[in-house]
Parts: C-alpha cells; structure tokens; sequence
C-alpha cells in the first residue's frame, strides 16, 4: 500500500509537547447525581508520538479524546493544544485552531453522504482556505490508494474503503495531531489490519502525532505509548 | 472557504441523493397554492370589479353640471385610455300629440366603456346587445316611453328642435342607476344630435360625464391626476362608489376569497415548518462535522440559510408555474359555467406575493430550527445523543407567531374580524394541544388488552409525544379549515339562494297615486304578477342636523354631497323588515307611533356623522319637519327587496301629500302586460331591474366558482401538511419497523400498527376540527359575513371518520417504502 502522501512535505523534527492536558476532569449532571466521566487527568504527548487510550467501555476514553480536541469543554482543568489553551477560546476559536492543526478518524467513518470520496476528501482543504484543494484532495486520495473511486459516494464504498477515505481526509491538512475514535471498530479484522497498517504509515511518513482511542489490542499494542483507563481515571 | 460553492455544492449533491426531497416537496406545493390561489383571487377579483364597473359603463366616471374640459380627455388618450362622454337632461319628447318627461342621454361613439346596451325591436321584449350607438338622426328610447307615447320602432319622436326616428328600443344601458333617483323614461340619442335639437340653454339643468376605462394602473394614476385637477363641483367616481347592492356583492365575494387564501397560507406554514424539522434533524451530523473540521458557527449557519434561500427561490418558481398553470386549466375547465363577460388575463403581482409569503412563511417556521441546526455542538461527531440545546420558547415560535399575525393581518385589515380570527386560531391550537396531550397519556391505557398491533401503533403516539401533539395540532388545523370553507360554502350558497330566489321582483313601480292604490294592485294581480308590500313614499330634502343647517356635512368624499342636498325618498313603517338589523337604538313601540322619530340606514348616518339623539330637520312640501333619530339600521341591500334610507315613525307624514311604491315579479314575456299597464297607469314609473338581478347573480356565479376552485387548492395544501408530517418521522419509522420485523412480527403486524396509530391520530384530530370548524362557522357566519348561520351535523361525521380515513391512507402511503425496506439493510445503515 502506498502510504507516501506529499512528496515535498516536511516533517518537524523537534519533539517538542504538542499535546498537553492538566487536571482534566469532566462532569456531567444525571439523573442519580452528578457524574464524574474523566477524572483529574493529567497528560502530556510529544510531537510524532502515537499514544493509544484504552480500557473499558464507560472508562472515559471518548469523552477524554473530545475534550483533548477541544470537541467538549473540560469542567475543571486545562488543555494546551499545539501551544494554545482551549478553554481560554470560543467555540469558533477552537474550530479554528481543529481547521489548521487537527484531523479525525471516527468509528462510523462520517462521510458526508452527499458528497463524492474527492469532495469529501477536499472539504478541510476548502475550510481552511487552501486553493488548490482538488489537486491535493486527488493526490492525498491516491495515497490511501482510491485513485479509481474519487467520484465513487460514500454509499458506493465498502466500509474500509470509507474508512480509507476519512484517513485521507484527516491527513490532507498535514495536521499536527490525528485523533482517531476506535477508527477499526466497525470492520472485520483483516480490513481493520490494513486501516490500521495505513494510519501508522502515514503517522511515521508524516510525523503526525496520533492519539487513538482503541478496543483493538493489535492496534494499541503499535503505539509508542498506551494510556489505560478506568472510571475515568489514568491508570 | 467560498460559502456560496460549498452551499451550491452540497446543495446539489443532496438534491441528487434525495435529501431535499421533501422540504422542496412542500415548499414547492406550497407556493403553487398559494399562488394558484392568489392567480385566481387576482383574476376574479378583477372580474367582479369589471362587472361592477359595468354599473358606471366604465373604470371610472366624472360627473359635473357644467360641460366638462376637453384636457381630461386629452390626458386620458395620453394615458392609454379609452373615453366616451354621456350628457343628459331632462325633455319632453313628443310623438304627435303624446307627450312624455324623458331623460335624455345623448353619448358619444365608444359608450357604454364597461357592461353593454341592450335593444330589441318592440319594446318590454328580450333584448340583445347593440352594436354601437343610435346613427344620428336615430333615438332608442325605452319600452316605458314607447309605450307612453304609444309609439314604436320606425315612429318619429320629436325632442326639442328636432325629429328623430325610433331606430331600437332600449331595455337596457349599464348606468340607468339602481336607486330610485332615476324615473322618468329615457332615450339616448347620439351626441352629435344634440345641439340641433337645442335643448342645451343657459340655465338648463344639464348632466354631464365623461367615462373613462383601461388598464387598471392607468386607471388609478389617471384618478389620482383626475381628483388633484377637476375643478370644484365635478365629481369622481369609481367601482367603490357603485350601487350598494353590487357593492355588498364585491365586498362579499372579496371577504371569502381572502379567507380561502389565509387558509391555504396557513396550511402551508405548518408543512413548512414540518419540513424543516426533518431537514434540520437530518443535517445535525453534517453541522456537527463541519465544526469538527474547522467551520465556523456563521460559516455552517450561512451554508445552511444559503440553501434555504436557495430552495425558496426553486421552489417559488415551479411552485408559482404550477399554480398558473392549474389556476389555468381550472378556469379553462369551467369557463362554461361563467355567467357574462370573458375573465381579465392574469398579472406578476400574486409571483411576486407568493415569493414573499414563502420567503416569510420559510423565515417564521423554518429560521428558529435552522438557527438551532447551527448551534448543534462538534462534540455530535463522538456522541450521537448531543444535540442542540433546546431553544428560548420566544425564539422557538415567536417568529411563527409574528409571521401568521402578519399574514392574517395583511388578508383580513379589519381589526374586528383579525381579534376573532388570530384569538380563534389561538383557542383552537391551544385545544388541540391539550387534547394532543390527553391523548398521548390515554394511550398508555389503550394499549391495554388490544392486539400487539394495536398497542404497538397506540404505544407510538404515547411515545413520540411532543411529535404526536405537532401532528395533531396540524392534522386538526388541516381538516378544521376544511371543514370550515366547506360550511362557510354551504351557508353562503344557501343564502344566496335564500336572497335571490329566481322569482325575486324584477320591477319596481313608483308614483302609484293614492287614488290608484288598490285598482294598481288589482291590476298587477290579474295579470298573473307576484306582487310585495306597497310602501308609502314622500320627498323630502334635509335642511339642518342639530338646527344647524346643512350645507357641507362631512366634507371628503364625493358620495356624501348627494346625501346631504339631493331630495330623498321618505317612507314609514310599523314593521323592521327581515333584511334590516338594529345596529344602534330601537325600533318604535306601540307607544312611539306619531311621536317626531325617525330610523336611518347606517350609510346614510355614517356619512352624515350623525347619532341616535340627534334631531334632523326636513323640508317636506316646503314645510320644516323636525325629527328624533331614533335607530340606526343596517340594511341588506343585496336582497333587493324596497328598502329606505329614511324610515319614519307611522303617523307622522301620513297627511302630507305623497304617492305609493310597489315591486312585483313578471316571467319573462309579460312585455303586454307591461305595455297595458303603462297605458292605464301614465304616471306610475316602471323600473326595471332584471338587468341589474342578472348582473348581481353574474357576480355570485363567480364567486361561488372561486370558492370551489379555492377548495381544491387548500385540499392539497391539506395532504402536502400529511405528507411532510408523515415524512418528518419517516427515519424513525425505517428503524422500528426493521427492530420488529427482526423479532418476528409479520408485515402485516407492522401495517397494522401504522394504521392503528394514524387512525386514531384522524380520528381524533377530526372530532376536534368537527369542533372547531362548528365554532369558527357560527362567528364567521353571524359576526364576518353577516348571514344566518344554521347549525349542521355533516362535519362532525366527516371531519371523524374523513379524518381517520384521510390520515390513515396518507400515513400508510407515506411508510409504505420503509416498511417494506429489508430490515438487515435498515439496521446495516
């Protein structure tokens, strides 16, 4: 599988902190009380590092994952993302700062329905401004290897195929951090394989830090670094 | 990131895959409804007021004692406007040694510009529309005249200096007036004659008017100019100053057109709204997404609006296609039963109107959730159950509630009628939501000892409670004004029918001497006619309100001059006829009668500006008479059954000298009867209004076809709410019925339980329409359109059972493709 991306892309090389939470806790009021889902995490992840967030179902892991992306706000505590304090920025702030610095791999792949494999692959590009965004969109598109399905709808894709798109729409920004959201719980275990072979190449080709949230013991076991949960706690 | 390619983009792209489907659906059908209604009203409308104008033989008349200046009808040409002008006087014309008073009326080439000239060859015959006007050297004088004269066609009539030979007889012109002002017999000459027969000298009281017609923006710049230039004494008129009757006609017909309208408006604004739930729940992940990829909350707001906007102007343009092209057919299609003149062509404005009202209806009930679409948080893309948070209750419906105000507002401006009808609408929603709720909650016991079916279908309704009482609401609403235009059809086609039976007197007979009284009636009755009540009538002019006297009451409008100077026809009478209502005092009492009282018609006190109490002094046979008044009445003209400005108390006026009035009804063909009575009666006046009744009846026709038309267009309306409610639930729909099939339950178990819900959703939403619409009617009726209102049971049994018929059938149509959808591809998506 061709994993090369852009042939002129240069990788950062100082491993400086990309990544940095402290004394993250997140409740929520439920119908028993209220509920504490993360609770007084602190953690701190370099630039190129892979770190896998496991543990069991209702451990904290996604809600961990939105919070360290700026997708929810942290009831207490704070978290630096490539420099900059989400909770000291508004929601369009943070969308901002996701546009130019992050991309996402979800379990259910969210492509837009409505639009082709290219398109959907070109959307962040046309977010953040970029002007030839159908020309990267193709390329990043040939580099998880769906040259021949650009105009293919996400109802005409397989599942890993789909999910190989959304991998090429997360890493078409050359984002300084990849979150991915248990990106092989929806495929069988030899198309999660090559999904999970594809991100880690272009993690290590891109020297994109990659966090993952994962039940997949193969896939947590590739990462540099794992982070066991458990009633939202750092274990 | 350019907003308007990605909200083309991904417009395009949804429109493709389906996804916008239903809201475009809705709008579309929405806007042709509301347009094809508006292309209707404004087509009819313009009918009505062409018919009405025929009763001033043109758009707009001026009329002057003095000869009117050739520049008004130099600016009218320049104006693109057709003229004609109309002189009349009053002569003697002789036929040898017969002699008769005779209204002239000497008109140019052109006349009558609205309505047409009726002729026959002998006269009280059938007439038939006349081609032109009299050759010079030629008169037309009427049957009343011929008969007078003891003339005929091919006779020489001498008027003034000049002999004339009878070329036609008239029967009937267009602005031969339907008060009573107008006695004499009449004639029309051509214009060119009349200064040969020297009949106009200084000091002769001479009519002139000029007439003008034409496109009716012209018409109205040309009032505007014609008002700001005449010169003191010369009067305007148009259709709004017609005869009341015909006025009472418009009104009428204009007052149920509108409503028709607002019922389609609103029906629309409740699939809108519908819609865009389901467009708003739909593109919660895609919002959610956006953000999580970078767009800002104005970003996806303005993709989204921008597709709104979009959407809107697609849907205006079919829709308002389609509505001109069904308005077209359906009026094509009963072209037949039109009773007179050909309908005017269509024009842009009801595009533009309905373009508006759906950018309106779309901002009022589509903007509040579309504003919460932006709101859905990014955090979506990770936890499914995040939405919105739920929106301020003002926000949510307030502007809903201010666009219905404003529409309501902008069909009905009489502040009276909107109260009844915003704060009907209000109780009735409010019912029906507390109805919907009472429902959600019995559901949980019906479910109860029925069939899985049934307690699956029922269950539904308890459980998607909030959508179960939106759908009631609008299901109700849907059929309640179904309901209500179909009542309101019935009362008004019946009381039309009860006002104008076909036997209805077509002649009037004034001047009956009290001498002649009773041989008159003895006479009319052997000749087979079907006579009314004889009324007394006095002439009198007012002199002073309140000892002040009378010289300019209420200065403004043209009308009121007439009042206030011209003689009038007094009567008295015991009795309040069934056509009149006390609006303000009493009527007389045995104790009242010979005290100085008087009772007036409301338009005749509204332009005087005065009320009950005042005192009015009449000059009566050059005697003052002062007198109390002592009731205000509202009186239906329409019936066209003798009716008074001026009724007096009885014993007041009987010994001054005065003669009597009687109609009576003649079949067609009685031309000998009427020429006999002519002979034997000189001085008695014949008038006659059969005209005047057809032309009336033309203007119900018209009316009557309106409403049905409207009818059909608001039936859609009321399947496209089905639909889009139906739709708004469709995804929940797929997913339970694939989560029951899964566990077992047959096809035709999932069938059932759909109809078990949408049944009882009609049924109930019928009841309440039932309801509902009986309330609406009976104040619509008595209170808006002030006719008698007669309580009916048909609703109820079809607002129930069509109810649950028609939301039953719609529902099951509707979920037919997800309930036969695979149940491993539904939950597989």
């Amino acid at each position: 599988m061709n994993t090369k991306l852009m042939p002129s892309a240069q990788a950062p090389m100082v491993r400086d902190s990309v990544l940095k939470a402290e004394n993250l806790s997140k409740e929520v009021i439920s119908p028993e009380g209220s509920l504490t889902i993360v609770d007084d995490v602190s953690l701190e992840i370099v630039s190129g590092e892979s770190v896998a967030i496991t543990g069991p179902s209702g451990a904290g892991k996604s809600t961990l994952l939105a919070l360290l992306a700026g997708l929810d706000s942290p009831t207490r505590g704070r978290v630096l993302l490539a420099g900059q304090d989400l909770t000291q920025l508004d929601e369009d702030g943070r969308a901002r700062l996701r546009a130019r610095r992050v991309g996402f791999v979800f379990q259910s792949f969210h492509l837009l329905p409505a639009l082709t494999a290219l398109e959907n692959v070109m959307l962040p590009l046309e977010l953040g401004g970029q002007p030839d965004a159908r020309r990267i969109a193709a390329e990043t598109l040939a580099g998880v290897g769906l040259a021949a399905r650009t105009g293919h709808y996400p109802r005409q894709l397989s599942g890993g195929e789909q999910q190989r798109v959304a991998i090429a729409r997360a890493f078409v920004t050359r984002p300084a951090v990849l979150f991915a959201d248990e990106p092989t719980g929806n495929l069988d275990t030899a198309t999660g394989s090559r999904v999970g072979e594809l991100l880690f190449g272009l993690n290590a080709h891109e020297h994109t830090t990659l966090v993952l949230v994962t039940h997949d013991r193969q896939l947590a076991e590739r990462c540099g670094r794992a982070v066991r949960m458990d009633s939202g706690r750092v274990l | 990131m350019n907003l308007v390619r990605l909200a083309l983009r991904m417009l395009g792209r949804e429109w493709r895959s389906g996804e916008l489907g239903v809201l475009l659906l809705a709008l579309t059908i929405a806007v042709a409804a509301l347009t094809g209604v508006g292309f209707l009203v404004d087509r009819i409308s313009a009918a009505v007021a062409l018919q009405a104008s025929e009763v001033l033989a043109a758009d707009l008349r001026l009329g002057s004692p003095q000869p009117l200046s050739d520049s008004y009808f130099q600016h009218a040409r320049a104006a693109g406007l057709a003229s004609a002008r109309s002189t009349t006087l009053v002569s003697v014309v002789f036929n040898g040694e017969a002699s008769q008073l005779t209204s002239v009326a000497a008109v140019t080439a052109g006349y009558p510009l609205r309505g047409r000239l009726l002729v026959a060859g002998e006269a009280f015959a059938r007439g038939a529309p006349a081609e032109g006007i009299p050759a010079t050297g030629e008169v037309w004088p009427d049957s009343r005249l011929l008969a007078a004269l003891g003339a005929h066609v091919g006779s020489e009539l001498s008027i003034g200096a000049t002999a004339f030979r009878v070329g036609r007889v008239l029967i009937s012109k267009p602005d031969q007036g339907s008060t009573f002002a107008e006695l004499a017999p009449s004639l029309i000459m051509n214009a060119a004659d009349l200064a040969a027969t020297q009949l106009v000298q200084p000091g002769s009281r001479v009519s002139y008017a000029g007439l003008f017609a034409g496109e009716r923006s012209a018409v109205e710049a040309f009032k505007a100019w014609l008002v700001a230039n005449k010169r003191p004494g010369e009067r305007v008129r148009d259709i709004t100053d017609a005869s009341p009757q015909v006025r009472n006609a418009v009104d009428r017909a204009g007052r149920f057109l509108s409503l028709a309208s607002l019922v389609s408006v609103l029906l629309c604004a409740i699939a809108v709204a519908m819609a865009a739930r389901r467009y708003v729940s739909r593109h919660l992940d895609t919002v959610a997404l956006l953000k999580t990829l970078g767009a800002s909350r104005s970003f996806t707001l303005g993709v989204t609006l921008l597709q709104l906007v979009l959407l809107a102007i697609l849907a205006a343009a079919v829709g308002a296609l389609l509505g001109f092209v069904a308005q077209e057919w359906l009026l094509r299609t009963i072209r037949g039963l039109l009773a007179l003149t050909e309908l005017p062509g269509p024009t842009l404005a009801p595009v533009g109107v309905g373009f508006l009202t759906a950018l309106a209806v779309l901002a009022g009930f589509a903007l509040p959730p579309v504003l919460q679409l932006a709101r859905v948080p990014a955090l979506r893309v990770l936890r499914r159950d995040v939405g919105p948070p739920p929106p301020l209750v003002t926000l949510a419906f307030g502007p809903a509630v201010l666009v219905v105000l404003a529409l309501v507002y902008w069909i009905v401006p009489e502040p009276r009628l909107f109260g009844y009808l915003t704060a009907g609408l209000t109780v009735f929603v409010l019912v029906l939501a507390a109805a919907g709720l009472l429902l959600v909650q019995l559901a949980g016991r019906l479910r109860h000892g029925v069939g899985v079916a049934w307690r699956f279908g029922v269950a539904n309704l308890s459980r998607r409670r909030a959508e179960s009482v939106v759908q009631l609401v609008a299901f109700g609403t849907g059929i309640m004004v179904l309901l209500l235009l179909a009542i309101l059809r019935t009362d008004l086609n019946s009381d039309w029918q009860r006002t104008l039976p076909q036997d209805l007197p077509n002649y009037f007979f004034i001047n009956i001497p009290p001498a002649a009284r009773d041989e008159f009636v003895q006479f009319l009755q052997s000749q087979g006619a079907r006579t009314t009540k004889v009324l007394p009538i006095i002439r009198g002019r007012l002199t002073a309100i309140n000892g002040k006297p009378v010289e300019d009451p209420k200065s403004g409008r043209a009308a009121e001059e007439g009042f206030a100077t011209r003689e009038q026809n007094l009567t008295w009478s015991a009795d309040l006829g069934a056509d009149n209502r006390i609006v303000a005092g009493h009527w007389w009492t045995a104790a009242d009668m010979g005290k100085p009282l008087v009772s007036l018609a409301s338009e005749f006190q509204e332009s005087l500006g005065v009320q009950v109490g005042d005192h009015l002094t009449f000059d009566i046979g050059g005697e003052p008479l002062e007198v109390t008044v002592a009731s205000i009445r509202k009186v239906k003209w329409d019936t066209f059954q003798p009716n008074f400005f001026i009724v007096f108390v009885p014993g007041v006026l009987e010994k001054v000298a005065g003669t009597y009035m009687t109609s009576a009804y003649f079949t067609p063909g009685a031309g000998h009867s009427l020429a006999q009575l002519a002979h034997r009666f000189p001085s008695v006046s014949i008038f006659d209004i059969d005209e005047l009744l057809t032309q009336v009846r033309g203007l119900l026709d018209k009316a009557a076809l309106a409403v049905q038309s409207v009818f059909v267009f608001t039936l859609l309306a009321g399947l496209t709410v089905l639909l889009a409610a139906v739709q708004s639930s469709r995804d929940e729909r797929r997913y339970e019925s694939a989560m029951l099939r899964t566990l077992g339950a047959s096809r035709a178990t999932v069938v059932q339980g759909v109809l078990a819900e949408f049944t009882t959703l009609g049924a109930l939403a019928g009841l309440l329409a039932a309801l509902g619409a009986s309330v609406g009617a009976y104040f619509l009726t008595t209170r808006w359109l002030e006719l008698r209102y007669s309580f009916q049971g048909w609703p109820w049994a079809e607002g129930i059972l069509g109810g649950a018929l028609l939301v039953a059938a719609g529902g099951w149509i509707a979920t037919r493709t997800v309930i036969n959808q695979s149940p491993l591809k539904t939950l597989r998506s």
